[in-house]
């Protein structure tokens, strides 16, 4: 793969406009698929689940199966609809996607085509240094999720592949697809704004918890498109569709590299393709897919086997009343209600601590403790495990773990041990402590017993004490920490010997 | 390839004629087919018909393969794939 | 022949109920006729291996005492189209060659639950596409009255079953005329349910908006009998109807005793003018309305001006809806495969697509790919529907005038086999009067009217309701079936030839 000409990037804004806009999937955490009562992997009961071992006959197009539309995911539909300040459609359809697909096991997708269930919405994201920005979505579907192909050879990719496996389960998740309208006006920060418009609508699905929404494993998939127009022109360029950005991170170095490319085309007085592209992660560039062509005819037609679903206006209201605080308007109650400074906020907002640390907080933990140990150790931690610091703890553990510091059990030093053990899994805070004996020894005769064995071995410090060189209590109180293994606490320490040596 | 279907020349030749019958049933429904008639696409209107959100009706492996040309691993077989991803 | 194989389901059941028969012995009876007549006739596909069996197991469960269906330990032929889990299911097509369903359609599992006895599966057009049953992949069925003629289509199988008295009752399904067409030129009752009557999950999809499962049978009782079985709603079809639906037995008894007949308004269609019938269906057909209007009912001239763009109208709907349905035959899983040494499954999936599918199938894939590709949508498929909406308005409008419609149910009698192949036109117009009542989705039934002159073959009488009004049906069938039986001093399969006399 030739490597892309890429221009300087703020060159590139200096003469191109870049003009967004985004596809994002959302797969729903129903228990059932879209439409099979089959497990649905997208849940977290299921993940673990063996290939082909959520499969109905309707998810991989078994003769004579028939779809029939799961109540809960028409009901998160319009939820989300309505958080994405949507309006909802009195009455939408679905629609059949012809195209032939191994992972499809109709050769057909089920879709929303000229009639979604969500349309014309808005949704609020804020930039680093608290910009506003209003992101225009045209609409908002529901569909179902394709199956999962293994490509199997010496590249592991489809280029090269001897052949292919399939597993179905993933066939007929439910899926919401929320499509932008052409996004103008982000300049510089277009890369950003990207970042941020997906980090909205993770928070904004897990604020109504119906979605596990975790990149990594493809519950939220973002397609970029990206196009630049000279400055000065009013017509659109044309643009690419960036595919298979699947963290927040990539769907901004996506868009960034996306503009330097195409500004280096256009500025060398090339065109641009209209094309899909391929994210590599690896590499941090796009590779061209398919170009868009006569051949994308999907022969759309309505479901034949499906109905349109109209919900009447007490419902939407009744669901419009159950939506929770916006998460925009939760994050200035939080940042307000915390007394965290911008950086102190942003560091666990953009961890996507916010969750966690308001329901430390609500278990008993300060502010600061709850972020202290949110953004601290707790992440540091995950980013060593590649996991997600949510999945290593409970809010309440942490809360428990800051309570006996606060109470003089722990040590910062002993905590950081104990939350080790929490993330072993060896039992609750106080159940690592009794079981690891890592409580502070608050027992002032066995701390005198060691100060006293330390200062009879260094009678020269001693004498340095008692001359009030003050200071030289350290070095006692490093030999008594030893020789406690670091179960005490070292201000006693100090204090005890003091004590000693009669000052 | 239309429908996926790899067609002999000579099927191609038949079948391209046959589309005529197509145009004459189009010209015969266009002369009642006026926008102001709504289109009918099921014929007993229903409508919000759901599906509680409760697991059911799943196969097990065995019986998802059982009819399978190929298979390996708890998986469908099919041979190099040359497209992509949709 | 066995005496056995004369009776009726109803008065079968009979028999079995007060003792006077097992079910084993009524189930090798008809094994043995089906070994001995469907050599010349190939009304079935697939004989049950285990049909004895499961009759001793009815036969049992009667000797202790439980409570059974009606129909219990009555043999049942099952059109190839509806999947089960004992027998293969090919639906005519060699690419679903020794396919086995993991699972059994809705109206089949009614069945077993009803204590009915599968015998086998019954031929068919290939993917029910044809009015001639020719168009199976595995040899066409023969016409009992004449073996060679054909028994029409596409339920051919199930039809000839009947009429040959392999079976006593069948399930058919009905598209455009499936059911009702091969009643008329085989001199047997077949009944096409509202749309949404009876299910159709498991029912290998032909045109999804279109298509009905039914009862085959050679009285109205006994298609009655069977419709109680395979009725009612079903939560894996989503267009499947929640009505309270009542006795249709209870309608056929009822009905045989005439009174039904007295001011019934029976509506004949203007626009369909004798010039498009073969003689002796126009004869019967008028007989047949005399004997109505003796026995009280008054014939009454209404206008159906859009019937004429119903045939149009269906063959865009048709290979549209089927040309998505069939996608799903790809040979990635299940299915034949063909080998393409060193090419893609899209060479693979295309190979096999072509050598898997009959002409007939092809042609329709073909028409309804294009019909459904982008530009032509409106003027196809959604034109068609639209006639859709004026037949819907046209049967509204007569029914507001008349109780019933009464048509022919077919434009000539049997024809010979190879006669129409050449000629897919003609062999559409066989459907000239049963496709807009699919259309409109109103029920349907077919019952002997007579003998045509000319050729001694078998003719039918279309009666047709209102949209869930299919006890009407039942009422009136049975009240003309008894007139004619009695003028004609038995059942009309007394004047059939006799079929395997010589074995
Ligand atoms: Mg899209
Ligand atoms: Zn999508």
């Amino acid at each position: 793969m030739a490597k892309d000409a890429l221009m300087d990037f703020d060159a590139a804004l200096e003469q191109f406009e870049p003009v967004l806009g985004f596809e994002v999937h959302v797969e729903l955490n129903t228990e059932t698929k879209m439409f099979s009562p089959a497990g649905n992997p997208a849940n977290e009961a299921n993940h673990d689940a063996a290939p082909n071992t959520l499969v109905a006959p309707v998810d991989m197009g078994l003769p004579g199966s028939l779809p029939v539309v799961n109540e809960t995911a028409v009901r998160y539909s319009i939820s989300l609809g309505l958080a994405l300040g949507c309006s909802i459609a009195p009455s939408s359809r679905f629609a059949r996607k012809n195209y032939f697909y191994p992972d499809l096991g109709k050769n057909y997708q089920i879709s929303q085509y000229d009639e979604p269930i969500a349309f014309e919405g808005s949704v609020e994201i804020e930039l680093e240094g608290g910009d506003v920005v209003q992101i225009p979505i045209e609409r908002a579907h529901m569909e179902e999720d394709a199956g999962k192909l293994t490509h199997m050879g010496s590249t592991g990719r489809i280029q090269g592949a001897e052949y292919s496996l399939v597993d179905y389960n993933r066939a007929g998740v439910p899926l919401v697809e929320i499509v932008t309208k052409p996004i103008f006006g982000t300049e510089h920060r277009a890369p950003e704004v990207a970042k941020a418009y997906v980090a909205a609508i993770r928070d904004i699905v897990r604020s109504l918890g119906i979605s596990e929404a975790r990149m990594e494993r493809g519950n939220l998939r973002c397609d970029a498109n990206v196009s630049l127009r000279p400055r000065g022109q009013e017509k659109l360029g044309t643009r690419t569709e960036t595919k298979n950005v699947n963290s927040m991170r990539s769907v901004e170095r996506a868009v960034r590299y996306e503009i330097q490319r195409q500004a280096a085309i256009l500025a060398a007085g090339g065109t641009v393709t209209q094309e899909t592209r391929h994210w590599h992660e690896d590499t941090g560039r796009t590779s061209p897919g398919r170009p868009k062509s006569d051949a994308d005819d999907y022969r759309y037609f309505p479901e034949p086997d499906l109905l349109p679903v109209e919900p009447s206006e007490e419902f939407i209201e009744q669901l419009r009343a159950a939506l929770p605080e916006a998460p925009a308007v939760y994050r200035r109650r939080l940042k307000a209600e915390w007394g965290f400074t911008d950086l102190e906020f942003q560091d666990v907002a953009n961890g996507g601590l916010l969750a966690e640390v308001e329901a430390t907080i609500a278990a008993g933990a300060s502010p600061a403790s709850a972020r202290k140990w949110w953004t601290g150790e707790i992440t540091r931690v995950a980013n060593a495990q590649g996991a997600e610091p949510a999945a290593l703890v409970t809010p309440a553990q942490v809360a428990e773990l800051q309570q006996l510091v606060d109470a003089g059990t722990l040590t910062d030093k002993l905590a950081r041990q104990v939350l080790e053990g929490v993330i072993a899994g060896e039992g609750t805070p106080q159940q690592v402590v009794d079981a690891r004996g890592l409580a502070v020894v608050s027992d002032d005769g066995a701390l005198i017993a060691a100060i006293d064995e330390a200062l009879a071995a260094q009678p020269d410090v001693l004498v340095k004490i008692q001359d009030g060189k003050v200071q030289a209590a350290g070095a006692v109180i490093g030999a008594v920490m030893k020789a406690m293994k670091g179960q005490a606490d070292a201000a006693r320490v100090r204090e005890l010997i003091l004590e000693r040596a009669g000052q | 390839m239309l429908a996926r279907i790899q067609l002999s020349d000579d099927e191609v030749q038949r079948l391209t004629g046959q589309l005529d019958a197509i145009v004459d049933n189009i010209a015969k429904v266009s002369e009642v087919a006026t926008p102001e008639v709504a289109a009918t696409s099921h014929p007993i209107p229903l409508r919000n018909v759901f599906r509680p959100d409760v697991p059911g009706d799943m196969l097990t492996v065995d019986e998802v393969l059982q009819n399978a040309p190929d298979a390996a691993d708890g998986r469908f077989r099919v041979t190099a794939i040359l497209g992509e991803e949709q | 022949m066995s005496d056995i194989l004369k009776l009726t389901a109803a008065d079968l059941s009979a028999k079995l109920r007060s003792g006077e028969l097992s079910s084993v012995e009524a189930t090798q009876a008809h094994l043995d006729r089906i070994a001995a007549v469907d050599g010349d006739v190939h009304a079935f596909l697939h004989v049950s291996d285990r049909a004895v069996e499961v009759a001793a197991d009815i036969d049992r469960r009667r000797a202790a005492g439980e409570e059974l269906g009606e129909l219990a330990g009555v043999p049942l032929a099952i059109k190839d189209v509806l999947v089960t889990t004992d027998m293969p299911s090919t639906s005519g097509s060699k690419i679903l060659e020794g396919y086995m369903s993991p699972y059994d359609a809705t109206v089949v599992a009614r069945s077993r639950a009803a204590g009915l006895v599968p015998l086998g599966k019954t031929n068919m057009d290939e993917f029910a596409m044809g009015s001639s049953t020719e168009h199976s992949a595995y040899g066409p069925t023969r016409n009992p009255w004449d073996l060679d003629r054909i028994p029409g289509g596409s339920g051919g199988g199930s039809a000839a079953a009947v009429a040959a008295f392999e079976a006593p009752i069948a399930l058919g399904s009905d598209t455009g005329g499936s059911i009702r067409q091969p009643a008329h030129v085989t001199g047997t009752v077949g009944m096409k349910p509202t749309y949404g009557g009876v299910s159709r999950y498991g029912a290998i999809a032909l045109a999804s908006s279109l298509d009905q499962v039914g009862p085959v049978s050679r009285t109205v009782l006994d298609s009655a009998l069977l419709h109680d079985v395979i009725g009612g709603h079903d939560p894996h079809d989503a267009t499947s109807l929640a009505d309270q639906w009542p006795s249709f037995a209870a309608a056929a008894r009822e009905g045989a005793t005439g009174e039904v007949l007295k001011g019934l308004k029976v509506g004949v269609i203007r626009e369909l003018d004798d010039r498009g019938f073969q003689r002796g269906v126009s004869d019967s057909f008028r007989a047949s309305l005399a004997k109505l209007e003796a026995a009280g009912a008054e014939i009454v001239e209404v206008s159906a001006p859009h019937f004429e763009y119903g045939v149009a109208a269906y063959y865009l709907i048709l290979p549209a809806e089927a040309s998505s349905n069939l996608a799903k035959f790809d040979s990635v899983r299940f299915g034949m495969r063909v080998d393409v040494p060193g090419g893609t499954v899209e060479d693979v999936m295309a190979a096999t697509r072509d050598a898997g599918f009959g002409e007939e199938v092809k042609r329709r894939i073909i028409l309804g790919t294009y019909a459904l590709s982008a530009g032509y949508y409106d003027a196809y498929y959604g034109s068609a529907q639209k006639v859709r909406t004026l037949i819907q308005r046209d049967f509204d409008e007569a029914f507001a005038q008349v109780d019933v419609i009464a048509t022919p149910s077919a434009p000539t009698t049997a024809f010979r086999l190879g006669e129409q192949l050449d000629d897919p036109l003609q062999m559409y117009l066989n459907d000239v009067t049963t496709i807009p009542v699919n259309l409109a989705g109103v029920p349907g039934i077919s019952i002997p009217s007579g003998l045509a002159e000319e050729d001694g073959l078998p003719v039918g009488i279309q009666f047709v309701a209102p949209a869930r009004e299919d006890a009407r049906l039942y009422r009136v069938g049975a009240a003309l079936e008894a007139l004619l039986v009695d003028s004609w001093g038995g059942p009309i399969l007394d004047r059939a030839p006799i079929l395997g006399g010589a074995r």
